[in-house]
């Protein structure tokens, strides 16, 4: 037999019809029925899979804990870093406000993540170790100190006692506030999830950003508008970066950045860029009045919310459809095997994959 | 508190011992133990004598006390897939061998006598073997069924009315863990409950995990899972239990043809070598290792596979990569992400005239 020599693969083919039919259906759905009249950027690649199965597991994580938890852990760390801020500029309701926030939500975060494990009663087993390599086991370590400093430290402010302390605690948490609202994106982006792991040096950002907006938005709502000039200031600034990094994300990263735009997560992100534009507009336009300020800040936090979700959702998407995986290892394999040609041949190939 | 990573050296700057990505050609000595740790051992899987008798997949389950599980990886359910004669469906947590079954149609060129479909010989003499058909008419037939290919896959084989040159074979395989050199699923464990063990195996400390899931869609297989109602997760130990016993892993003991080979990783690896020049030799060209480059994206596994198709075909990722090896960068993302979070809030503050 030489049908092995001449043709690639000897010309095999499944022998069974499902994926074939099922592209086209595929195919079909996506012509009819999407809102929005959105273009596809990437045309429908052709990909070989064992009966359509996924090859990476999808993520165990549930929904709303891990969602929750970025958004809470996000609000808080840059809550606790505008209070230890304001703190030293004299701005005691808006100091009170976002210790609060970073408090509770810090508080709140370590139940939804405590929640999520398969079991729970083992939680301090994640600091059995330390391990560079694993973001969940510095997450645990950035994580503890933090909900620790920040929870006593609202709840000093609640009680009124030991205002000494208070600003020491403030300033700890503060400190562990910056990491622990950006390394949740190492945490989602250091997995074999191609959605995620492409945009591994912006998801940092998107969550970074992401957490200035919530947490610029609800101490900004929270406190009176002639100290909360800092909050407005940040949410803002915080919207703008998370609408940029976020468009980069879904753009940037051909095949793997389409579950961005399709299905739930196309449209919980398309609701947060509506939310988190619209709340930086309000900031701007009425941020200096009441009604303006609770808007624009509940806007802001429900973008962050959204945001989060969304992201969460394109992961799992990407990691249920075996194409995510298949055709970017192809691509990238096609590329390699034309560079080692280019390398032996001194000049480029005429015939890729 | 004890630090468990050896791989942390590797954050401090460059990566020259390839803690995280690249070959390592002592994997053992390089997770921390002594120089005379036993030598590493591993699977060859040579799936082109393999049967799909599922022996392997059985023992596995018996000698580890696997639950049953459905097509889905679903526990105490019995179902079938519908799809072919692969009714495991998947690794996960109850499965730790899972024999792929792929029926393909076209002409044949497995070392395996070729047989026609009901029907084949009705047009034709019927070409086999033995036949040794001229080369002529050999070459339109194919030339004809490469044009043919959209009519075929609308043939209906319970008529056998037309392709008169097409064939079938089976493509069998027993997938398992690859107990990569760089496993993504040890290296992102928080609790230290996966760990490499004396072989350079890579095994889930059941009293340890508490089920945080990460390691799950870490692996750029999908091998490690979650089991429902349990909370931990579970994957192949290599028999881990019978290993320092001095015994062969359950399924490479119970496997009738030897596609499930067990030993030292560097014999597989010339045993293996051998085989596939063995099969290019008889003209099998689309035979090829999968997992035995030490070069690739997780530095080589301990358990590799002969193929006779891409690796998607058996649902195995054609360049799976570990996901640590851009880990660095992240960290460093983080941190300068971290630091703009601090530079915007003070340049905020400072930049407000309190009213």
């Amino acid at each position: 037999m030489t049908e092995g020599i001449t043709t690639p693969g000897a010309g095999w083919r499944r022998a069974d019809g499902p994926p074939a039919q099922k592209r086209q259906k595929r195919r079909r759905r996506r012509g009819g029925g999407r809102p929005g009249g959105e273009v596809a950027m990437v045309e429908e690649a052709e990909f070989t899979s064992y009966y359509g199965r996924p090859i990476i597991k999808p993520p165990v994580w549930k929904t709303p804990d891990v969602p929750l938890y970025l958004f809470l852990g996000g609000a808080a760390g840059s809550s606790s870093i505008m209070a230890a801020l304001t703190d030293l500029t004299d701005r005691p309701a808006l100091t009170r406000n976002a210790r609060y926030v970073s408090g509770g939500a810090a508080i709140a975060s370590v139940v939804f993540l405590i929640h999520d494990l398969g079991r729970p009663e083992r939680f301090l087993h994640m600091l059995r170790v330390v391990k560079p390599t694993s973001p969940l086991s510095i997450g645990s370590y950035i994580l503890a100190p933090f909900s620790a400093a920040a929870g006593a430290t609202a709840a000093v402010e609640l009680l009124g006692w030991f205002p000494r302390l208070k600003r020491f605690g403030g300033v700890v948490a503060a400190l562990f506030g910056g990491p622990l609202a950006t390394y949740t994106g190492v945490l989602f982006a250091n997995t074999a999830v191609p959605s995620w792991h492409a945009a591994h040096k912006e998801l940092p950002f998107v969550f970074g950003a992401s957490g200035m907006a919530a947490g610029g938005g609800i101490t900004m709502a929270l406190s009176p508008i002639e100290e909360a000039g800092p909050s407005r200031k940040m949410a803002v600034a915080g919207a703008a970066i998370e609408l940029a990094a976020m468009h980069r994300v879904e753009t940037e990263f051909g095949i793997v950045s389409k579950p961005y735009h399709v299905g739930k997560a196309g449209r919980l992100l398309r609701a947060a860029k509506s939310c988190t534009a619209a709340g930086a507009a309000l900031t701007v336009v009425a941020g200096r009045r009441r009604a303006g300020a609770v808007a624009a800040g509940a806007l802001l936090a429900a973008g962050s919310l959204l945001t989060r979700f969304g992201v969460f959702e394109a992961g799992m998407a990407s990691a249920r459809d075996p194409k995510y995986t298949v055709v970017p290892q192809r691509e990238r394999l096609a590329a390699r095997e034309a560079g080692q040609q280019v390398a032996s041949n001194g000049h480029a190939p005429t015939i890729t994959r | 508190m004890t630090s468990v990573s050896s791989a942390s050296p590797a954050f401090t700057g460059r990566d020259p011992d390839n803690r995280l990505y690249g070959p390592l050609p002592d994997v053992q000595a390089e997770a921390g133990y002594d120089g005379d740790h036993p030598a590493r051992v591993g699977f060859f899987t040579d799936t082109s004598v393999c049967i799909g008798c599922k022996a392997c997949e059985v023992a596995c389950k018996e000698w580890n006390f696997l639950p049953m599980d459905d097509a889905h990886g679903v526990r105490d359910v019995m179902g079938l897939s519908g799809m072919s004669y692969d009714n495991t469906g998947q690794l996960g947590a109850n499965s730790w061998r899972h024999v792929a079954f792929i029926e393909q149609t076209r002409t044949v060129d497995l070392p395996m006598p070729t047989f026609g479909r009901p029907g084949d010989d009705r047009n034709d003499t019927g070409r086999s073997v033995t036949d040794g058909p001229n080369d002529e008419s050999l070459a339109t037939a194919q030339q004809s069924s490469v044009l043919n290919a959209e009519a075929l896959s609308e043939f209906d084989p319970q008529t056998g009315q037309s392709g008169t040159d097409k064939q079938i074979r089976w493509l069998m395989s027993s997938d398992v863990c690859k107990h990569c050199t760089h496993a993504g699923c040890l290296d992102v464990c928080p609790t230290g409950a996966l760990f490499r063990t004396e072989f350079g195996t890579v095994v889930v400390q059941g009293d340890i995990c508490n089920g945080c899931g990460y390691c799950v869609p870490s692996c750029p297989y999908g091998v490690i899972e979650q089991r429902k109602g349990d909370g931990r997760v579970f994957k192949c130990t290599m028999c881990y239990d019978r290993l320092t016993d001095g015994l062969q892993p359950a399924c490479a003991t119970a496997c009738p043809t030897q596609s499930i080979q067990f030993g030292n990783l560097d014999e597989l690896q010339a045993r293996a070598d051998a085989r596939l020049a063995t099969l290019k030799s008889q003209g099998v060209e689309t035979a090829r290792l999968y997992g035995r480059d030490e070069d690739d994206g997780v530095g080589g596994a301990g358990a590799f596979f002969l193929l006779l198709d891409e690796p998607e075909v058996y649902g195995l990722p054609p360049d799976p990569v570990v996901t640590t090896r851009d880990l660095p960068a992240m960290w460093k993302s983080a941190g300068a992400a971290a630091a703009m979070i601090l530079g915007v809030a003070l340049s905020a503050v400072l930049g407000s005239r309190r009213k």
